[in-house]
């Protein structure tokens, strides 16, 4: 089983990144549950949403506490939120900044995991390229897949597809498949 | 067609499917996605012939319910927590009337202190309220519950309200496969009501009874429940005969049937509870579980048969009475009687706290070697308790509860004491 | 009331129209008959009149409710050829009506909770909608506080979204059916088993209570209208009148309880007229939200003489008695008639009510609210 835990901060697509995730995931015939953590609708504040990827159906409904990847859509949360938490040794770290990881100060996180599995990408930046918005969720998820391989970039465009309609539809499409381009590396699950 | 769905979607669409012609609406966290899909469902005309009526609030809703359901239309509502409490007497009265109304409750917890996440404390609140209650144990279950609920419900005429874990379930994407319209029209035939307001035969519904006649009035409900404890199941097996799928029934069975641990909960907890079951019986231990689907009526004789040959039963609650413990729990000292089996109970999940594998498997590790106690709160933080009852009888004017947890936990800025 | 050969029969809507003989029980004075026009006779009148509520109901010898929803619901069922469906708030209409097993109602009827006959009729509305069945109209129906106390929110609720139900609420100024206990319709000074004539303010405090006409009015619904069980043909023509509309209506009747109000069961409808007679019930009605018709004081009388009829009062009159407070109703009542113009423009002694329907206009159009909100003080 693949477990995503996606930060961020309400208003910035948090839990449609999940829901996305989740959705591609069926489009390439696996089993998948995406939820947010909940809290009182408020913009701003911080929020978690998860995505449980598997080939067999899943039947647990705990937050995710050991993740298999972190994706952090505002850095911003970085040193005031344990984001990190539970990350297992394996695990990949996907942070939306056009910073580099030594930059934003985690350089020592990323010794104690492995190495190419952490990465920053500026999916805000492509994002609002694309789709004149710095909306980072589609961008982020087209990174991730490049980054853990865990489902198909076409899947991600089909669920974008169905998620969205017209320019919204074409701009986060864009926006994941640059995000992708952005960070390409040899498949591996 | 099988899709991945959000589970208040996917009921939304179900209900349309089960061709209601009156909704009435008051939105609650956490069933808001359930009625605003319904209304966006009308506006469209995709659910055609039915009036949304957007009430002022739940005791307004499961009003205007009665009203049209006496009138003999198919009827539905949706609510959670504090709006089922506001609907209290309006529920006593569908059910005294029999009017079978189907509702969704989107399971939240009940304040004070307020809060808006998932246990099973709102329903649990109107335990003899005299509907049918059913517990969905996924979101596909909790689509499929919506469709037997209807057909129990105009059987019987008894109304039936299906509970669903509030976010857990209703806010969670899963993949899900909707019954076809045709599937539904071909289930639930139109509704033909026991008792009708209509002018060319008028009828008095809802005349005082006094003394001489409310008992038997009282036992007619009490036989309707029991004969729902026939009917659920079958129910059941003709939905599974129609749609190609196990869903419903009473309760359900997961390797238990030679365990001698067996936990029994209501609700999603139970997947994540079958996970912690598969891992145990791989490291040698002897435990399953048991969903229960249907709180009430309570199916004691079923539970009965699949608890009585356990050593030890778990009921793990996401509700308390408080000074007492479990509630179901109750019911299964009822259906276990003088059977030589050890229960316990623990309180999890209240107020929407996370049941952990982690916290699960600990829990049953103390049950094996005999250290778990009558009665337990899993992951309850002793010393903040402990310390806010100490705080409690110092006596000097000790504020609220909550905000003195809530500072001892730093949730909150401490001030003056 | 004494005859009066001069003023002859009453002024109908085509004018005054004078009977043959010494007969001047006419028009709204005589709701039966044979005198009359058949078109101008009351619906109970009228051999084949629905029955809604039939007889053998429980009610008290003189009970204002019963005669009054007798009148209003056989005006609906004829208004509507017997295609009604009520829905009743619990209270005494309910309670002595439905003694069980046995039933006064001749119409599909549903009662629910105390709270939520709008709703309930809401739903019933919702359904035959739902059901294409536009030739079945509704009624929900309760007193006073099944309707302004605790029913109030559902009762807004129902007029908010303009849903198609007339309701009918039957006012008795407390809550009769438990045993006479204060309700927001109560009036001031008066006597209930929760506002007992002790103390220096005896009886129900002054300063409280809701106008429900006036919030209905505020709603701007299709039709408000007061009526009292006085005026028997103005309540039938006034339901008439509401049934040939649509959407949210509201008609609020003064219905004197003998054993709440503590009158004699003979004087049911004689002290509903004082109520009118002296003010303190102003009758009028309202098209969105505007008062387009009031009915004028044809004989004004201080409120004395409507107060001294009824034991909720007395402590009013006993010993030294309290003349403040007699002075303060009295203030009231002459508030009433500034602010509705309930006595006509002219001298005040034509006969200025008719046989049916508010229709004697004092003024103009009066939207009251803009007035009370302008804080105009009338003529």
């Amino acid at each position: 089983m693949f477990a995503a835990r996606v930060h961020g901060r309400g208003g910035q697509g948090v839990v449609t990144a999940a829901e996305l995730l989740s959705l591609a995931a069926f489009a390439d015939g696996l089993e998948a549950q995406a939820f947010p953590s909940f809290g009182s609708e408020r913009m701003g504040a911080p929020v978690v949403a998860f995505c449980r990827i598997d080939s067999k159906p899943i039947r647990l409904r705990e937050p995710i506490v050991e993740a298999d990847a972190v994706v952090v859509q505002d850095p911003t949360l970085l040193h005031h939120v344990q984001v990190f938490e539970g990350l297992g040794e394996q695990g990949y770290v996907l942070i939306n900044s056009s910073r580099t990881i030594e930059e934003l100060g985690l350089g020592e996180l990323a010794e104690r995991h492995r190495r190419e599995r952490i990465a920053t990408v500026p999916a805000g930046e492509l994002a609002r390229a694309r789709l004149g918005r710095p909306i980072p969720n589609a961008a982020l998820l087209g990174a991730l897949i490049a980054l853990t391989g865990v489902v198909s970039l076409a899947a991600l465009e089909r669920a974008i597809g169905d998620r969205f309609k017209g320019a919204a539809a074409v701009g986060n499409a864009g926006a994941a498949r640059d995000a992708y381009e952005h960070l390409r590396r040899p498949v591996h699950a | 067609m099988r899709s991945q769905l959000e589970g208040s979607q996917a009921v939304a669409r179900t209900v349309a499917r089960c061709r209601p012609q009156v909704v009435s609406a008051y939105p609650i966290t956490p069933q808001t996605h359930i009625v605003e899909a319904i209304s966006r469902l009308v506006r469209t005309g995709e659910l055609e012939g039915c009036e949304f009526v957007n009430v002022e609030s739940e005791f307004a809703a499961c009003s205007v319910a009665i009203g049209a359901s006496a009138a003999g239309a198919r009827t539905y509502t949706a609510t959670a927590s504090q709006g089922l409490l506001f609907m209290a007497e309006a529920l006593f009265n569908a059910s005294g009337l029999g009017l079978p109304i189907v509702m969704t409750v989107a399971n939240r917890a009940l304040g004070a202190p307020i809060n808006i996440w998932n246990d099973h404390s709102d329903a649990m609140a109107m335990r003899d309220c005299g509907w049918v209650q059913l517990y969905a144990g996924d979101n596909q279950e909790a689509v499929d519950l919506h469709v037997q609920a209807y057909r129990l419900a105009e059987t019987l005429s008894v109304p039936v309200m299906v509970c669903m874990d509030g976010f857990v379930l209703t806010h969670a994407l899963e993949p899900i496969t909707l019954p076809d319209q045709d599937e539904v029209d071909a289930f639930l035939p139109a509704f033909e009501p026991r008792q009708v307001l209509d002018p060319d035969e008028p009828v008095t519904i809802g005349a005082m009874v006094g003394p001489e006649a409310f008992t038997e009035v009282r036992y007619l409900s009490h036989a309707r429940q029991l004969e729902a404890l026939d009917l659920i199941p079958q129910v059941a097996i003709e939905f599974a005969q129609s749609f190609g799928r196990a869903s419903g029934g009473l309760l359900t069975p997961y390797r238990s049937e030679d365990a001698e641990t067996i936990v029994l909960a209501l609700g999603s907890v139970i997947g994540t509870i079958a996970d912690v079951v598969d891992e145990l019986r791989d490291g040698g231990a002897s435990i399953g579980a048991v969903a229960l689907k249907s709180f009430r009526p309570s199916p004691l004789s079923e539970l009965a048969l699949a608890l009585g040959g356990a050593k030890r039963v778990i009921v793990l609650e996401r509700a308390l009475a408080a000074g007492i413990g479990g509630i179901v729990t109750a019911d299964v000292l009822r259906a276990l009687g003088r059977a030589d089996v050890e229960v316990h109970t623990v309180i999890a999940g209240l107020g929407g706290r996370a049941i952990t594998r982690a916290s699960l498997r600990g829990m049953l590790e103390r049950a094996f070697g005999g250290e778990l106690g009558e009665l337990e709160f899993l992951d309850l933080n002793t010393g903040v308790a402990e310390r806010e009852l100490a705080r409690q009888r110092e006596g000097r004017r000790p504020g609220p509860h909550a905000e003195g947890i809530l500072r001892d936990l730093g949730i909150v800025a401490a001030g003056p004491a | 009331m004494s005859p009066s050969r001069d003023r002859g029969g009453s002024g109908g809507p085509d004018g005054a129209r004078r009977s043959p003989g010494p007969y001047y029980q006419t028009g709204t004075f005589a709701v039966g008959g044979r005198l009359l026009d058949e078109g101008e006779r009351a619906v109970q009148a009228d051999e084949g009149r629905a029955n809604a509520i039939t007889k053998g109901h429980r009610a008290c010898q003189g009970c204002g409710e019963a005669l009054g929803a007798r009148y209003a619901l056989d005006a609906a069922m004829r208004a509507t050829g017997g295609r009604l469906i009520a829905a009743n708030a619990t209270g005494c209409l309910e309670v002595f009506t439905t003694p069980y097993p046995e039933s006064s109602w001749q119409l599909p009827w549903i009662h629910s909770l105390f709270a939520n006959a709008p709703a309930v009729a809401t739903g019933v509305a919702a359904a035959l909608r739902a059901k294409g069945r536009s030739d079945v109209r509704v009624v929900g129906q309760g007193g006073d506080g099944g309707t302004v106390d605790i029913g109030l929110a559902c009762l807004s609720g129902m007029f908010e979204r303009g849903d198609d139900v007339l309701y009918i609420c039957y006012d008795n100024q407390g809550y009769m059916n438990t045993g006479v206990q204060r309700s927001a319709a109560t009036p001031p000074a008066a006597r209930t088993a929760t506002t007992e004539p002790l103390g220096e303010h005896p009886g129900n405090a002054f300063g409280q209570g809701k106008s429900a006409p006036l919030i209905a009015m505020a709603h701007e619904i299709p039709y408000v209208a007061t009526a009292t069980v006085a005026d028997l043909r103005d309540l039938e023509a006034k339901v008439t009148r509401a049934m040939g509309l649509h959407g949210p209506r509201y008609v609020h009747v003064l219905v004197p309880c003998p054993l709440g109000w503590g009158s004699a069961p003979a004087e049911t409808i004689l002290i509903a007229r004082l109520a009118t007679e002296s003010g303190l019930f102003p009758v009028f009605e309202a098209l969105d939200g505007r008062i387009v018709g009031v009915s004028t004081i044809r004989r004004r009388v201080p409120v004395e003489e409507y107060l001294r009829r009824q034991r909720r009062f007395a402590h009013l009159f006993e010993g030294d008695g309290r003349p403040d407070v007699v002075a303060h109703l009295q203030a009231l009542a002459d508030r009433n008639i500034e602010r509705f113009r309930l006595i006509a423009a002219d001298d005040g002694t034509g006969d200025a009510r008719a046989s049916g329907g508010a229709d004697a206009r004092a003024d103009a159009d009066i939207d009251l609210l803009d007035a009370l909100a302008a804080g105009e003080r009338g003529p």
